[in-house]
């Protein structure tokens, strides 16, 4: 609290500074206003690394930002968000493509309306190239899985379970595809739509066990189905030994992987895809530099050999 | 006696309002005063951030056009006496089927969307005989049917596409003649105009340069204009809209003075999912796509914009204008959040103190109104 009170107090004294006279040296005032709008609804805990990192970006750059989201998650909801950020005038807008058909229209008219478009997280360097926008920052979901599932057919799995929480966003289910045809396997059945409700994807995952006890590996989305999934295994007394790997950081995924219930996490650093959009749009507004190519924030495998860092900041920034 | 009866047009019968109080007790009355709160409000405070020019006027109205098609449906149920909690999964299923129909097995659009509307419609009408037949309350009832209809919009197309968004619905409406009638835009030489005098800003860069940032009228508005004025209509000038009232009054009542009440709460359930299907028709051709999660909680939606709009949960008394006003409010409080700049998580906040004080307010002018304690 006392934080977010003083980050308000330093980022009311930047604004202050700002309008009181040109503050910056170069003769610039700073005070750009971005926007980024998620897909994520409020129930997805793992989005508040982003905004931490965005809130850190603004003000490091000394500009004004903004996170908003869809409450539910409804993709045409958003649709209507990124509408209203347009209309609102900002200096720039990052987003996510969730969905190309549904989203495409609301981003290629604030593209034409002359704000400038960073794509993060969901999406594809294609279809930001297609929208028009600046670049795409981001991982690679088909990649990430199939890379993924490489490691794990080098560990010997053949089987596994994908606990999808977001079955609703078809770019995320490509992890799930990915690592099956890493595997050299058929996805089949193995993807099940686990909901977003913890007791309801503990007691999925538990029913899906019984009646696959041949299981060997497990490979979970994000915290939203791992943090349960983790408690599933520990019910049934699968936890070490059935092979786990799940995407993305949280808590209790590095607890997870520190007692080596979780072999390995796919840390997407989500932290840069908030951050770099910011750091890139301003500098791009201010001088007019801009790198030339995508962004790949990852994938990296994150094991019980570097965990310190991952754990001091997990849930924060990781 | 006779000679003391005086030829008098009063009737002593009836208590004398004067035109001003009657004037001022409608059910609208909330809805008229909260719309007014809200617009001075945001006035001031989100005036100059862009959600009062073209783009941002048009993004609200969308969003409380939305709101008031599921609305008006919500509305006349609920004076009829009735609830409806599968008007949200409706609108995934319906858009679901059309795209089935119309994309997996590539039947004409058109065929399509009136099956569709055949299909949610029968729906519709299966809630309402269940609830009439067995005498259960229709929030039971109906909640089944949520999870139902949820449950098949998932289902159906993982079973038949392994996915569970279905896009190229635009591809596949192209040329047809029912589908603009939902997803397309009317008045564009208007906008055109607009755009050219300078009125409205025009696209900046890109294939669409030139052009007005609004380039016309969504269908989406003319639907909810329309839906309103009929219902308004339905309501307070025709038998039927008297029949409502009284079926959601007192049902044995209004049985034994010859309302046809089942009949009447059957309709209006019929009419519920005939709003939830447009609505979601509306939605599928405007952006093409048709997904699993489409529609939730919009049932609450619904029943929060026609509560704030005046209408009594128990049933009985309401307004179809009010239930518009209700969900003018709902979107322009919504959207004019963000306007504002304010912190995304505390929009359900202010989403619930509105709430809250638009029933509080609804309530006292009922009780003025009707005289009850």
């Amino acid at each position: 609290m006392k934080k977010t009170l003083l980050g308000t107090v330093v980022a009311a004294a930047v604004a202050a500074a700002g309008f009181s006279a040109p503050a910056f040296a170069d003769g610039h005032a700073g005070g750009e206003r971005y926007v980024l709008v998620s897909h994520a609804p409020d129930s997805d805990s793992w989005w508040n690394t982003i905004r931490n990192a965005l809130s850190l970006a603004g003000e490091q750059m000394g500009v004004e930002v903004e996170y908003r989201n869809p409450p539910t998650g409804d993709i045409a909801d958003m649709a209507r968000i990124i509408e209203q950020a347009a209309a609102s005038g900002p200096d720039g807008i990052i987003t996510t493509i969730a969905d190309f058909d549904v989203l495409s229209g609301p981003i290629q008219a604030a593209v034409d309306s002359g704000i400038d478009v960073i794509i993060m997280n969901s999406g594809t360097p294609d279809q930001a190239r297609e929208l028009g926008a600046l670049m795409y920052v981001g991982q690679p979901e088909y990649d990430a899985g199939f890379a993924a599932g490489q490691r794990a057919a080098g560990d010997g799995v053949t089987s596994f379970l994908c606990v999808n929480h977001v079955i609703s966003n078809p770019i995320v289910a490509e992890r799930c595809s990915g690592f099956a045809d890493g595997l050299g396997v058929e996805l089949g059945d193995s993807m099940i739509d686990a909901g977003q409700d913890p007791a309801e994807i503990q007691n999925r995952v538990l029913a899906y066990l019984n009646a696959n006890p041949d299981t060997d590996a497990i490979l979970t989305l994000g915290p939203t189905s791992a943090d349960p999934t983790i408690l599933a295994l520990e019910q049934n007394g699968m936890a070490g030994d059935i092979y786990f790997g799940t995407f993305d950081l949280g808590e209790n995924i590095v607890q997870g992987i520190r007692d080596g219930v979780i072999q390995w996490g796919i840390d997407q650093q989500p932290f840069l895809q908030a951050y770099l959009p910011v750091v890139v749009l301003t500098n791009y507004h201010r001088y007019g530099v801009l790198p030339g190519n995508n962004i790949n924030s990852g994938p990296g495998f994150i094991t019980a050999d570097a965990l310190e860092m991952v754990e001091q900041f997990a849930g924060e920034f990781r | 006696m006779s000679d003391t009866a005086q030829s008098t047009d009063k009737d002593e019968r009836i208590k004398e309002i004067s035109k001003f109080r009657q004037a001022l007790i409608r059910p609208e009355l909330g809805g008229i005063c909260g719309t007014i709160i809200v617009f001075v409000l945001f006035g001031i405070f989100a005036g100059n951030s862009g959600m009062f020019n073209a783009q941002g006027i048009l993004n609200w109205s969308t969003v409380s056009a939305q709101f008031m098609i599921i609305a008006v449906g919500a509305c006349l149920l609920m004076i009829a006496g009735e609830f409806d909690l599968s008007v949200g999964s409706m609108i995934g299923f319906a858009g679901m089927m059309t795209a089935i129909f119309g994309v997996t097995l590539g039947w004409p659009m058109w065929i399509a969307i009136l099956i569709t509307f055949a299909i949610c419609m029968v729906i519709g009408a299966i809630n309402g005989i269940i609830v009439i037949r067995t005498g259960l309350p229709s929030f039971i009832v109906t909640l089944a049917f949520l999870f139902i209809l949820r449950g098949f919009t998932i289902f159906i197309p993982q079973q038949l596409q392994n996915r569970t968004i279905i896009g190229g619905i635009s591809e596949a409406a192209e040329g047809d003649w029912l589908a603009p009638v939902f997803g397309g835009k009317i008045f564009g030489w208007f906008f055109n105009m607009l755009g050219d005098a300078g009125i409205i800003a025009v696209f900046e860069r890109g294939t669409r340069a030139g052009e007005p940032v609004v380039n016309g009228l969504p269908m989406l508005i003319v639907w909810a204009i329309i839906l309103v004025i009929a219902g308004h209509f339905l309501l307070t000038k025709t038998q039927f809209g008297n029949w409502i009232f009284a079926s959601g009054g007192d049902a044995e009542a209004a049985r034994n003075s010859g309302v046809p009440v089942n009949r009447v709460k059957i309709t209006m359930f019929v009419t519920t999912a005939f709003c939830a299907t447009i609505f979601a028709m509306c939605q599928v051709f405007e952006f093409g796509s048709a997904a699993a999660d489409r529609g939730l909680l919009k049932e609450f939606e619904a029943i929060i914009a026609v509560v704030i709009g005046g209408a009594l949960l128990t049933g009985g008394y309401g307004s179809v204008l009010g239930a518009a006003l209700g969900a003018l409010i709902f979107g322009v409080v919504q959207q004019g959040l963000f306007f504002a700049g304010v912190e995304s998580s505390l929009f359900r906040v202010f989403l619930g103190v509105i709430l809250l004080l638009a029933v509080i307010l609804n309530t006292y002018i009922r009780r003025m109104i009707t005289g009850e304690r």
